[in-house]
């Protein structure tokens, strides 16, 4: 008998980090060398991890939606064969080589303060590739507490003493892995089935019972992982009872006065490439109001259309014309900065990037060489792009390589915004909604469909003038669609 | 020359039952009359116990035991019919999944671990299997392959009659290798040279995450036409139709007809490697199709209705792949790290003037520095 921790390894090839989605097992559960104990999140994919020890779990070190370092001890399980290891934490495989960093060699010698810098490793996603900026100069720095603090409260990010999460302490029922799994395919909360095992286990014949019940038809399902910004999240409960006093009255201890929502997956995405963009790019907003009542009256001209039967036309899809026409009248404005060539790249083609509010959060995937696209076929691209965004399934593909891009906030019902730039790109339109307002029309004030437009602008490679012209041509082509004819 | 099939050749339909060997398909039944029902249990044995191995395996990289896995499930039956169709004096050129091929050809499964495990550079001797270094460079073994079916042209063991002596060397690659420059080129050599070698593209739809139709436009087996060579397509997770398929293009190549290009029609089930996750890229609709052509399943389906095996014998086959997982569990976790000078050992054929100063040099640090060389 001895006890063993399984330690987290590298799961994929080079990953730092993984975050304890679900437990599927818990403490005093018999599990047999390759049970799915516990599934975890990388930044590839959630994948379960076998076990690789036969015995019973003593603790489970990690508390779901936790992120960890690999390498860390998940869980101690009690082993009742002999061993080779005995007391030893399991020792993982070799690290699969990253690509980067590594110690060089220079006049044959390698000096040992080589030896302690580290390459400062990250996650590369097979088939995505690494970052350019990565890509060329890997960032060798030393590692050192201060770097560790730097990503975070460290109290957050990783328990320097895990503790024990016995399953009465976490109100997670006792049940065995195979039954877990049961209960997770039928979508069961296993707290809400009564037990009739012994010591309250919940048996396979308890879950049944319960399903053939219905018992459980009008309570939510139990929280998917990994399915939005606020699963896994935890609440601050304010001490229970009536220890509580505020200014007299008992606080209600259900109502908690916090929440704290580990941040990862889009939302870590988001934050990090917004955070590049604002603090990259010197950020300029313009902006103009236009009337586009002819607009509106040639979209319902359009929607009468029999070639436009099958497909959504919207305000969205003639501002998107409009953007491709401005960008080709003003090429500077379709560009990116290339910081390491010291190049500005001028883009002569349109990849029209669309902001898209998306299940696991804001997404912008883009419509390839969209200049080259009739407005019927625009619009069968925005459709598709849109659903296919909402649905959760926009591929590597779809979100990247976009070259300039529209955020369309007037579908939330306000006006007008400032926009941050979609790294890499010098400029972003932002769509108000339409709406009637009184507007100065052939010298009379007359109810007109007016909308406000936005343009964010990398002032590094584009200048007032050039934003400004570029808004101006779009608002343009919106109050006078033949404009677009003339230009054509 | 045979034109590239319109239907891929198929001998066992998905539920089991043989097809009729009338017409068309006479040639190739002909070629596997001699499966029977105890082969046709040897068959299906060789795909279980792979597919166990591969279970294991996927597991083993779980739990930290293996840098990566590729995974080979759902690839089976092409792997096992192309395997059992070769000699024992072929060739082959593999990819970085052909687990079937290497089980097939006696290579220990634990060799092949050793290699994914980064505790050996190659695994296993290919002159005592035939069997040749996995490759990871994509495409790179089919020069390899043409070359070394070369040699055998030179060394006259082609077209002399003699089934122990007559050489054919398969050469493995997949649907994304198809667009590299390399293997159209060892395909154009090996036709203009009339080279023995069966190019045996298991096409599983996907190189990592970009799917079949981003590599080729025309069916990939209608390419051969272009090279002068035959080409087919044939039902990759149909282990009889592979089998027959490739015993023919492996005959031409033992008897000096030259190469043959065999498009094995397939799926791969898992992610390209435990490195990726396929759901991210591979709309589920597939997945949910191909479960339905599962090679194991149809044969499983025709042994049953045709009374060639019953549950004592699959209840068996299951309890060997559970005790060859156990002994590979317990192998891979036994596996020392490899001794480090051994890196030298296969760089060259020869002496190197620099691999020998490497050498020297690392050996000294081993010397000078036992904790940092570590």
């Amino acid at each position: 008998m001895s006890t063993q921790q399984f330690l987290l390894p590298d799961v994929g090839e080079g990953l730092t980090e993984a975050e304890v989605v679900t437990w599927r097992v818990a403490v005093g559960d018999v599990v047999t060398d390759g049970d799915p104990v516990v599934e975890v999140e990388t930044a590839k994919s959630v994948v379960e991890l076998p076990t690789p020890f036969s015995g019973t779990v003593v603790s489970l070190l990690v508390p779901e939606g936790t992120t960890v370092d690999v390498g860390t001890p998940l869980i101690a399980v009690q082993t009742t064969a002999p061993s080779v290891e005995a007391d030893h934490p399991h020792r993982p495989a070799p690290v699969a080589p990253t690509g980067q960093g590594g110690s060089g060699r220079e006049g044959g010698a390698v000096s040992a303060v080589e030896h302690e810098q580290e390459a400062e490793r990250e996650a590369v996603l097979v088939g995505y590739g690494v970052r350019p900026a990565t890509a060329g100069h890997p960032a060798r720095r030393r590692r050192t507490v201060a770097a560790s603090a730097r990503n975070g409260a460290p109290a957050a990010a990783a328990p320097a003493a895990p503790s024990r999460v016995p399953s009465q302490e976490t109100g997670r029922p006792l049940a065995s892995p195979p039954v877990r799994a049961l209960a997770r395919d039928l979508g069961v909360d296993l707290t809400r089935v009564p037990a009739s095992g012994d010591g309250g286990v919940v048996t396979r014949d308890d879950v049944r019972a319960f399903v053939d019940a219905r018992v459980d038809l009008s309570s939510p399902p139990p929280p998917r992982h990994g399915a939005g910004p606020g699963a896994g999240a935890s609440v601050t409960e304010p001490p229970a009872g009536d220890d509580v006093l505020v200014g007299g009255v008992p606080m209600v201890p259900a109502q908690p006065r916090e929440t704290r929502i580990p941040v990862r997956g889009v939302r870590r995405a988001t934050a990090r490439q917004m955070v590049a963009s604002a603090f990259t790019a010197p950020h300029a907003t313009a902006f103009v109001t236009v009337d586009v009542t002819r607009s509106m009256k040639m979209l319902e001209r359009i929607r009468g259309e029999r070639e436009f039967r099958d497909v959504h036309v919207s305000p969205l899809l003639l501002v998107a014309r409009a953007v491709c026409l401005a960008a080709a009248r003003h090429p500077g404005i379709n560009a990116s900065w290339d910081e390491l060539a010291q190049e500005i790249v001028v883009k002569h083609y349109v990849n029209l990037g669309i902001a898209v509010a998306a299940p696991r959060g804001l997404i912008v995937p883009s419509i390839k060489d969209a200049h080259t696209m009739s407005l019927k076929d625009l619009a069968h691209a925005l459709g598709d792009l849109v659903q296919t965004a909402r649905s959760g399934r926009s591929s590597p593909a779809d979100l990247s390589g976009s070259s300039i891009s529209i955020t369309n906030i007037g579908v939330f019902g306000v006006d007008s915004g400032t926009p941050i730039l979609n790294p890499g790109e010098a400029a972003i339109l932002c769509v108000g909604q339409v709406k009637k307002k009184p507007w100065v029309h052939k010298g009379k004030v007359r109810p007109r469909d007016v909308v406000d437009l936005s343009v964010s602008f990398d002032h590094r490679l584009v200048d007032g003038d050039l934003g400004s012209k570029f808004l101006a041509d779009v608002a343009r082509v919106l109050e006078r669609p033949d404009t677009a004819l003339r230009w054509a | 020359m045979p034109a590239a099939t319109a239907e891929p050749v198929q001998l066992l339909s998905p539920d089991g039952v043989r097809q009729d060997a009338s017409g068309d398909r006479a040639r190739h039944a002909e070629l596997v009359s001699g499966v029977g029902a105890e082969q046709l249990r040897e068959r299906y044995r060789d795909m279980a116990m792979v597919r166990r191995f591969d279970a294991e395996a996927t597991a083993l990289q779980r739990q930290g035991e293996l840098a990566l896995w590729a995974s080979g499930t759902g690839q089976e039956a092409a792997q096992i019919g192309a395997a059992r169709a070769l000699a024992a004096q072929d060739h082959v050129f593999p990819t970085y999944r052909e687990h079937g091929i290497a089980w097939v050809r006696g290579v220990d499964p634990l060799q092949v671990l050793s290699l994914y495990r980064g505790a050996s550079h190659g695994g296993w001797d290919p002159t005592a299997s035939g069997f040749h270094p996995y490759t990871l460079v994509i495409g790179a073994q089919l020069p390899h392959a043409t070359g070394y079916a070369m040699g055998v042209q030179r060394d006259g063991d082609v077209g002399t009659g003699d089934p122990a002596r007559d050489t054919a060397v398969l050469a493995c690659f997949g649907d994304g290798a198809s667009s590299q420059g390399e293997v159209n080129e060892a395909l154009n050599w090996a036709a203009v040279f009339q080279a023995p070698v069966v190019f045996f593209c298991q096409n599983n739809g996907w190189a990592i995450s970009s799917p079949a139709s981003r590599q080729f436009a025309a069916p990939l087996a209608r390419r051969a036409e272009g090279f002068g060579v035959p080409g087919v397509q044939v039902d990759g997770n149909d282990v009889l139709a592979v089998e027959a398929v490739v015993r023919e293009a492996a005959d031409r190549a033992r008897s000096g007809g030259g190469p043959t290009l065999v498009e094995a029609l397939t799926f791969r089930v898992a992610a390209h490697t435990t490195s990726d996750d396929s759901s991210r890229y591979r709309p589920r609709e597939e997945d949910e199709l191909w479960a339905t052509r599962d090679p194991l399943t149809r044969v499983e389906a025709h042994l049953r209705s045709t009374g060639g095996a019953d549950d004592a014998f699959f209840d068996a086959v299951r309890a060997e792949g559970d005790e060859l997982a156990a002994r590979v569990r317990r192998g891979v976790r036994e596996m020392s790290d490899p001794e480090p000078l051994s890196m030298f050992d296969h760089a060259y054929a020869g002496d190197h003037p620099l691999v020998a100063q490497e050498r020297a040099w690392l050996e000294t640090w081993i010397a000078t520095e036992p904790e940092e060389a570590r």
